[in-house]
């Protein structure tokens, strides 16, 4: 197997080492999108929009021009962009909070719309940059510090599933996982693929939160499998 | 130069063409929905122009920021609850100094309310945010003034880059009249207008340090004040020995005119200060006018909005002042008559 480049050229060396915490999935995820944009030779017109959340702290990440917006408006943020300048690869940045709960209408409309880009939602099941609070994400049993007691019964938000029905013929829904990076990888250039040729396409990433999860290494890794029983990865659409 | 018999919201949305805008985002709300639908129309007969219906005020008011990023002239309207909702972006708007435009029709005030008129929307649009107010707001008094402030707006926005707003209402919003379009010199001054997020560009509104953002907002201040004595404006009528000063803005200003040269021809010398720029206040101006009269008389569609603008840059003034208010009510020049000549 060819070895992962160490540091994907579009990376912004100065801004390294990174701000996430240690064992956190947000850098494994957009090492995956520095490769993505480095492989398609996309560096050059891509614009990265982030989210408030943890995301934000990929405000100067890349060698991009890179904005953060409000939490959950960075989708129409990238939407008003890429209509202002087709010609741009917009990526939207988002945390599953970002996404699924106060942004919801606009990831639901975007995609309705078929706007040309791509969202990334980083899926770790909770509210991270403010503390651990339930997400639309937590599952089932999960102690969250706003579900001391977890919250059986309710239904747990998944969302290219939710997109799929509303979804145009040609847009693209996947859900990975920072636990197998190059598949995540594959999603992700089908997605900026899917972009290029004017559709909308989602990819969502489950995403390791020790700190929030409050697990070890070993726990982790355990963790993040287990969530794919809730949180099914592979191509949805 | 043309003359079109237009409608406000018609002539707001013709003006942002004339302008050089070419993208409008919005949501359809009372009593600013012509300004959309006039835009949809005028995207049929011009290519170049486009238009997202979005599906609430917060997408509008981001998808605006997103053209803003990219450099392209972006405007939205809206009006009360939607004015509320969209302090979201102009928030932002406001920590990036992105040059956003929003036409604000004011409807009555607290809430859902009325769909037509007040003028309580001055606050929430000065000062809406969790900011200190650096937004530029023009409060135009006709339909022509719609067209003129309109296309200083996009001039404006994009050489200071302060968010920036007309704020109008109803009653002009649905008032019809010939208005004349010009296409002149007073298009936008294409050397301001480039991308903001370009290579190198990596923008932020979170910070770490309290004094990180404590200097950003200091410096933001020292340039708002540097720079507003270039965007200033007021109006003036029937100064000359003026003993009691009127100040009211927008229609209201309107409706003070005649009431003034009734007040005048009944021997009271009343004459009226309108402020055309609320934000920045013209307050060096209405303070040489104020310490010279007699009385100041504030009179508006709000429960001392406009008055307060003008208490807290001028608490120096020590000339009485009496206020006026009909909170989310119009006035007729007669009213305004009746009621100057039994304060005087
Ligand atoms: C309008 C608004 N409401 C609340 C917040 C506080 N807040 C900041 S980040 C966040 C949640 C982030 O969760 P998520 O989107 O899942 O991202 P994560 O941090 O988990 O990556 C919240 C509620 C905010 N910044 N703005
Ligand atoms: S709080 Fe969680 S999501 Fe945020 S940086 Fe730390 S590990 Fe990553
Ligand atoms: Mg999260």
């Amino acid at each position: 197997m060819k070895p992962s480049p160490a540091f994907p050229k579009v990376f912004k060396v100065s801004s390294k080492p990174h701000k996430f915490c240690p064992g956190c999935g947000h850098p494994v995820i957009l090492k995956m999108l520095g490769q993505a944009l480095d492989e398609m030779g996309l560096a050059q017109k891509t614009i990265f929009l982030v989210d408030i959340g943890c995301s934000l702290l990929a405000w100067d990440f890349f060698d991009l021009p890179t904005s953060q917006t409000h939490h959950g408006r960075t989708v129409p943020t990238a939407v008003g962009f890429k209509m202002a300048d087709p010609q741009k690869i917009v990526v939207a940045y988002v945390g599953d909070g970002g996404a699924y709960a106060i942004g919801l209408q606009h990831t639901i409309s975007s995609c309705l719309r078929d706007n040309p880009i791509t969202t990334i939602v980083v899926n770790n099941t909770v509210y991270a940059m403010t503390g651990g609070q339930m997400a639309p994400t937590t599952t089932d049993a999960e102690i969250t510090t706003t579900t001391p007691a977890g919250m059986q019964g309710v239904t747990t938000l998944r969302g290219p599933e939710l997109l799929k029905p509303i979804a145009s013929p040609q847009a693209y829904l996947a859900r990975g996982s920072s636990r197998q990076p190059l598949m995540l990888k594959d999603y992700l250039k089908k997605a900026l693929a899917t972009q290029i040729k004017g559709h909308y396409s989602l990819v969502e990433s489950l995403s390791a939160c020790p700190l929030n999860w409050q697990t070890d290494a070993r726990q982790t890794l355990d963790r993040l499998e287990s969530l794919e029983k809730v949180f099914p990865l592979g191509e949805i659409k | 130069m043309a003359k079109k018999f237009l409608m406000g919201n018609q002539v707001l949305a013709t003006a942002a063409v004339s302008a050089g805008a070419q993208v409008m985002f919005g949501y359809p709300i009372t009593p600013a929905s012509e300004i959309l639908e006039t835009w949809a129309n005028l995207c049929q007969q011009n290519q170049v122009l486009k238009i997202l219906q979005a599906e609430d005020e917060m997408a509008a008011g981001f998808g605006m920021i997103g053209a803003c990023l990219a450099g392209v002239p972006a405007f939205t309207a809206t009006a009360g609850p939607g004015n509320v909702l969209m302090q979201d972006a102009f928030s932002m708007a406001e920590a990036l100094r992105l040059p956003t435009v929003a036409m604000i029709m004011q409807r009555g005030g607290l809430s859902t309310s009325t769909v037509i008129y007040s003028q309580e929307e001055v606050r929430l649009t000065c000062f809406g945010g969790n900011g200190e107010g650096f937004r530029v707001v023009y409060s135009p008094a006709n339909l022509q003034e719609l067209f003129d402030y309109t296309l200083k707006a996009f001039q404006t926005a994009w050489r200071y880059r302060w968010p920036t707003f007309i704020l109008a209402d109803g009653y002009q919003g649905k008032m019809k009249g010939a208005v004349e379009i010009k296409t002149d010199n007073l298009g936008l001054l294409t050397k301001n207008i480039k991308p903001i997020l370009t290579k190198g560009v990596n923008l932020r509104n979170c910070y770490n340090l309290e004094e990180e953002i404590g200097e950003i907002i200091l410096a933001y201040q020292k340039d708002f004040q540097a720079k507003r004595g270039k965007i200033e404006e007021w109006q003036t009528y029937q100064t000359k020995g003026m003993e009691i000063m009127l100040v009211a803005h927008g229609i209201v200003a309107a409706a003070c005119r005649p009431a003034v040269d009734q007040l005048r021809r009944r021997g009271i010398k009343a004459g009226l200060f309108r402020p055309i720029t609320l934000r920045p206040f013209p307050a060096a101006a209405a303070g040489r006018f104020a310490k010279k009269v007699k009385k100041v008389i504030i009179i508006e569609s709000a429960l001392g909005q406009l008055a307060s603008l003008f208490k807290d840059e001028l608490a120096w003034v020590a000339t009485p002042l009496v206020e006026v208010n009909k909170p989310a009510m119009g006035f007729t020049p007669e009213e305004i008559y009746e009621t100057v000549a039994s304060l005087s």
